[in-house]
């Protein structure tokens, strides 16, 4: 971030938040003009003190002393009134920025597809959804501001001094230029030290979470002092690059301490030599002092506000990182929505390879599925089951061949329309920190108490009118906690609500114990009558769902037929399907004689 | 001059305190369906963390808490004390000496006598550098006990949560243990960071300069002290709100960054169930309840900050006056009054980060308070103090009249058990029979009411941890994966194993072929890309890992539920050599599992119902015959 070179490309990044600043541009400008005017009026009382002590008090004017008085009155007033004038609007409208970028970048983010998400941690989009951009809305309201004021202070405070008595003015002005220095230089390594912690905490905080989330593991082993030994390193490190930073802060804080008193005592004796030989009135210097005062700050402040507007440049550099990833699964042009489906899935050479993978996932893929038909998708662990669950629903695009419904190429449906008509229970039930009913209905807010309650039916999910508040019930991470055979159901009841033409499901079953699987097969297999559907399947009772079973083997399907059909002639199926015990049972069953097709 | 505190903090006089991604840990008070935030749900709040609102005062188990943690720096905070206020008398001194300056080093050099003037500039300089030098020796030792005091805390309690019981995890819940150990001690960093050490500065310098003050000139200081009770109540005005406006942005940042994470971890529902527009409208809610409750708190610095800067200005505005009349009375030389603005001023300035530093402290302390409760907690399964050797257990497991139950129903109402070294049991029935309860007593994750648990005869009361868990290891459902490498996972089962030894304890389970298969083979990192594992996958290694730890009693807690056919049948094979020469409990769903068993036990509310040889059981018609029944029924 440091070369020139990345800092024009950060430059320009900041440059494209204008649009974002436009609306807001008046309370900014407002902003930066109230703070400089507050800056001036504080330069009024030294210029009154020196002119309280070199007229009145000099001439023994006691009556001049009153309008001296009300004038700092009136801009001691005027100065509270413009900052809280430039704090306003600086509040309001970076707030502002900030809450439009949020929300631009949320819905730009979630639009993104699924294999932009599997390359980026949660947490990096996490920093720049909240940090990063607290980081920009601090520089447009402040940092930008600060710049501008204090540049100008530094300026306008640094000519008046040297119009009041150029030696001194000059001097004051010059010792100016290695306070600036060195506080630029100590910003520079505070910053890479302030980096180098806050990685360091999450290194920390990676094990805190494992050592959490992992617990019982680790109790199971006994393995408490050696979670505690990898902790406790990282700990110590932390502390090492923490105290690196105490350093240079430091070291900063004295530098600032000293500084104005050093320059003061210059001040001081010139001053006094001067005042003596009637270069300058006594009034003049005490004024000097307090104008010096006032330009301490800008000249501290300068490399704070440059490192400021450094990782406000590299956080527009992140944020833009992520708007300039086009969401690439959209609707085409012209794509038109089919409502009257009938339900045939045809996979026509359907081939997928993952962004940056080597080798394809899938290849050749070729299945249709009649409407109203269930196929079973069976294959060994790790065989792009659920891969190719996905590329229904458009998660993924297909790399090669096409998908089709009733003949229409899915990639010519609108996104909506295509994810309306085929629904998916993934195998992982996703759940949000939400009511149970906001975990049904997702996208369709609009979903009726009637279909709730028809799609927790279909999965056995009664469980749900039992929760303390029944469908109201907050559930997920920071709500009640279910078991894995209760989140099933619910990813279930998720799939069929609303009664999709194609139903999607990835081994729906595999959390049930006996009882209720059994319970829920016999409400799912009214659905499925009437209902397209591929269903990833490990186990022969999933199986049995299923009119028809398509075996998935080294990327492609390589035979298709009844479940008693496969058990007979593939032997790769018996080895998939079948426990050792089963196969004498299985033998004895005679083949169902070519099946239906 | 400008409000804003200067340097490498990042200008506290900003409103912007970091956005803390500090998680909820109360949940919000109640959500009736049909509002706006109906989609939210009802859940019941976390009475126990609660206190956010503590003022100045510390509970007394927290007040405990940051004794115990001073304690064994009491002698350098002695020391940084005499340092800080010499410091504090050199920094003091500079307006002084300028008022010195003007009032004796100007008439002498009219009269040709430079000698006061060099001295007071000599004073001034000498001033400077002790300042500096002393303020940077108070800033490295006072920083070091806060890095010090961190770092002991911080291990404190990431110990103190290792050793509390699973029963206690349970119910406390992994979010919270993680809030506690990073945003809790984030607080208590930001507090020493956001300037502990101004603090200290700046009520030295107020109270200094009050008694500098007085000392100058008196009648002028009375005047300045006027505006005291003004500012005083000022500063609890912004102190009330800013507690209730700074909570508010916390609770609201940790919603919006719950619901982003979420939408992020569950982009594949979001996107094929269309919720993103849902969401949209759900975030920008809560993007809006952020922003203002942003607004609230920048709107309160807003009126402080220039309020604190008016009082200044009147102040100073009336000692311009009053002092006036008394220079040109004589009461009062004209460098006093120079003198008495520059005080003035730095008399102000710190006021603003005092309130401001108040919030600091405020979410500091609530921190400390959630800290200090959970140090507070004991152990409800301790060691013991004077435990019974067991180097080498054979495997013999005995319940002894045990009963057990949680709180409010008993899961275990009298149970006997004798399992010989070397058996393999399983463990049938319905869910809720109890037969976890007696996997985990059996692990020590809880202790019998009444009854003992015995392992080779001892108490598992009395032996030690080690002892305790090189003995017995517990593979669960949920088989956790740390980062780190396959191998690293698998070694975890006994630490300082040699490659060839993980190596051989993954093929001895029938996961060497899918490992080598894997883009690094052992050398994948589970956690990134192409090398996360598929449930039966991580099963596996969490088998290759207990077969490594190598126990006399293994216990397996459904632990092959989430396995397909083929991963299965390769963990039965493995099974049966695993198990060999090692009592086993195995709780299964699948009854394949419990083929490889010597003995069935069937549980129905929390008593053994049913004991036996496998083969002898399915050929009965008891219970077990008809569970058998009806598995075989569901295979094909």
């Amino acid at each position: 971030m440091d070369t020139p070179a990345n800092s024009r490309v950060g430059l320009s990044s900041l440059w494209r938040i204008r649009g974002y600043v436009t609306p807001h541009a008046r309370g900014l400008v407002v902003s930066t003009v109230a703070a400089l005017l507050a800056t001036f009026t504080g330069v009024a009382v030294p210029i009154l003190t020196r002119d309280l002590i070199d007229g009145p008090v000099r001439h023994g004017d006691r009556a001049a002393l009153i309008p001296l008085g009300a004038a700092a009155v009136v801009f001691g007033l005027a100065e509270a009134v413009l900052v809280y004038l430039r704090r306003w609007t600086m509040a309001y409208s970076s707030l502002g920025l900030e809450t439009d970028l949020r929300d631009d970048l949320y819905a730009h983010i979630q639009r993104l597809p699924v294999s932009f998400h599997d390359q980026w941690q949660s947490g990096q989009l996490l920093s720049r959804i909240t940090s990063d951009l607290s980081q920009i809305r601090r520089f447009v309201g402040f940092g930008v501001v600060f710049l501008v004021v204090n540049g100008l202070t530094f300026l306008v405070v640094g000519g008046l001094l040297v119009a009041i008595y150029w030696p001194l003015g000059v001097l004051v002005v010059i010792s100016a230029v290695p306070l600036g220095w060195v506080s630029l230089h100590y910003e520079r390594r505070y910053k890479r030290q302030a980096r180098q912690v806050q990685d360091q905490r999450g290194e920390v905080a990676t094990n805190v979470e494992e050592a959490a989330v992992g617990v019982r593991t680790i109790r199971s082993f006994g393995r408490s002092r050696l979670v505690f030994g990898q902790f406790d390193a990282k700990a110590r490190d932390l502390y090492t690059f923490s105290m690196a930073k105490v350093r240079t802060l430091a070291a900063v804080w004295a530098l600032i301490e000293m500084h104005p008193q050093a320059v003061l005592g210059l001040i001081v004796l010139v001053g006094a030599v001067a005042v003596s030989g009637g270069a300058m009135t006594l009034g003049t210097l005490v004024a000097f002092v307090s104008l010096f005062l006032l330009m301490v700050w800008p000249i501290e402040s300068l490399g704070w506000l440059l490192a400021n507007a450094q990782e406000a440049i590299s956080a527009a550099d992140r944020i833009f990182e992520v708007f300039d990833t086009p969401p690439s699964i959209v609707d085409r042009p012209g794509a038109t929505p089919q409502v009257d489906v009938r339900g045939e899935l045809r996979l026509h050479r359907v081939g997928f390879t993952y962004p940056g993978g080597s080798h394809p996932v899938l290849h050749d893929v070729d299945l249709r599925i009649a409407p109203g038909e269930t196929v079973a998708l069976v294959g060994a662990t790790g065989c792009g089951k659920t891969t190719l669950t996905t590329l229904v629903t458009r998660l993924y695009d297909v790399t090669a061949g096409r998908i089709t419904i009733d003949g229409h190429d899915i990639r010519d449906l609108p996104l909506a329309n295509l994810r309306q008509l085929v629904s998916t229970a993934f195998e992982d039930a996703t759940l949000f920190s939400a009511s149970v009913r906001e975990n049904l209905t997702l996208g369709r807010p609009q979903a009726t108490t009637e279909e709730i309650d028809e799609a927790l039916g279909i999965a056995q999910a009664d469980f749900v009118y039992e929760l303390p508040w029944g469908v109201d019930t907050r559930i997920g991470e920071q709500g009640m906690t279910l078991s894995g055979g209760q989140r099933q159901r619910l990813a279930l009841a998720r799939a069929v609500l609303g009664r999709p033409r194609v139903l999607v499901l990835d081994d729906p079953l595999s959390a049930l114990d006996v009882h209720t699987e059994g319970l829920v097969e016999r409400a799912l297999r009214r659905v499925l009558a009437t209902t397209t559907a591929l269903v990833v399947a490990h186990r022969p009772s999933t199986v049995l769902l299923a009119d028809r079973v398509a075996l998935l083997a080294g990327g492609t399907v390589t035979a298709v037929g009844t479940h008693h059909e496969l058990l007979t002639n593939v032997p790769a199926y018996r080895d998939i399907l079948s426990q050792e015990s089963d196969l004498r049972q299985s033998e004895r069953i005679t083949p169902a004689g070519g099946g239906r097709r | 001059m400008t409000d804003v505190v200067v340097g490498g903090t990042g200008g506290t006089g900003d409103a912007d305190r970091p956005d803390r991604p500090d998680r909820p840990d109360t949940a919000d008070r109640s959500a009736p369906a049909g509002g706006i935030d109906s989609w939210r749900g009802v859940a019941a709040e976390d009475a126990e963390d609660i206190p956010d609102r503590i003022g100045i005062r510390l509970r007394a188990r927290s007040r405990r808490l940051l004794g115990s943690l001073v304690r064994p720096h009491r002698r350098t905070l002695w020391y940084i004390l005499a340092v800080v206020l010499v410091q504090n008398a050199a920094a003091m001194a500079g307006p002084f000496l300028v008022s010195v300056g003007i009032d004796q080093g100007i008439p002498a050099l009219r009269h040709g006598d430079s000698a006061p003037l060099v001295a007071v500039v000599v004073a001034i300089v000498g001033c400077a550098l002790t300042d500096a030098a002393l303020r940077f020796r108070f800033l490295m030792r006072a920083g070091q006990v806060g890095q010090d005091v961190l770092l002991d805390l911080r291990r404190r309690v990431f110990n103190h949560f290792q050793r509390l019981p699973l029963a206690f995890h349970e119910k406390y819940t992994s979010g919270r243990v993680i809030s506690r150990l990073t945003s809790d001690l984030d607080a208590l960093t930001e507090l020493l960071d956001s300037g502990l050490d101004g603090l200290i500065t700046a009520v030295l310098s107020v109270v200094s300069i009050g008694v500098i003050l007085l000392v100058l000139d008196l009648p002028l200081a009375l005047v300045s002290l006027l505006s005291f009770p003004l500012l005083w109540r000022l500063m609890r005005w912004f102190r009330v709100h800013s507690v209730v406006a700074y909570r508010r942005t916390r609770e609201t940042i940790a919603l919006l960054i719950v619901q982003f994470v979420e939408t992020l971890s569950g982009i594949r529902a979001v996107q094929a169930f269309r919720r993103e527009r849902r969401n949209e409208e759900i975030f920008g809610v809560l993007n809006e309840d952020y922003r203002r409750a942003n607004y609230r708190a920048m709107q309160l610095i807003a009126w402080f900050v220039p309020g604190v800067k008016l009082l200044g200005n009147l102040t100073t505005a009336a000692v311009l006056v009053y002092g006036g009349y008394r220079v040109l009375g004589g009461q009062m030389q004209v460098g006093v009054l120079a003198a008495f603005l520059l005080y003035l001023r730095r008399f102000f300035d710190p006021m603003q980060d005092l309130a401001i530093f108040y919030n600091s402290f405020q979410s500091a302390a609530a921190a400390l308070e959630k800290l200090s409760g959970v140090l507070e907690e004991t152990s409800t399964v301790p060691e013991p103090d004077d435990p019974t050797p067991l180097p080498e257990a054979r495997g013999e497991v005995e319940f002894r009249a045990v009963t057990f139950g949680y709180a409010d129903r008993v899961v275990l109402p009298d149970l006997s058990l004798r399992v010989p070294a070397a058996q393999a049991v399983a463990l049938v029935g319905a869910t809720g029979a109890g037969k976890s309860t007696l996997a985990r007593l059996l692990a020590r994750f809880y202790d019998p009411a009444s009854g003992q648990v015995l392992l080779d005869g001892v108490d598992l009361r009395a032996l030690s941890e080690d002892d305790l868990r090189r003995a017995v290891v517990m593979v669960t459902q949920e088989n956790f994966l740390f980062t780190g490498t396959v191998a690293d996972n698998i070694g975890f089962g006994r630490p300082g194993a040699s490659r060839a030894e993980i190596e051989a304890a993954a093929a001895a389970i029938g996961a060497h072929e899918f490992i080598t298969a894997l883009p690094d083979g052992y050398d994948t990192d589970v956690r990134k890309r192409g090398g996360r594992l598929s449930a039966g996958q991580r099963q596996l290694v969490a088998f290759g890992r207990a077969f490594l730890a190598d126990p006399a009693v293994l216990i397996l807690d459904e632990a092959t539920s989430s396995l397909d056919v083929p991963s299965e049948r390769l963990v039965q094979r493995a099974l049966r050599t695993i198990l060999a020469d090692r009592t086993a409990l195995i709780i299964a769903h699948r009854l394949s599992t419990v083929e490889i068993a010597d003995r069935v036990l069937v549980m129905e509310d929390g008593r053994l119902v049913e004991d036996g040889d496998p083969t002898a059981l399915v050929a009965g018609t008891g219970r077990f015959a008809t569970l058998h029944q009806a598995w075989r029924d569901s295979l094909v």
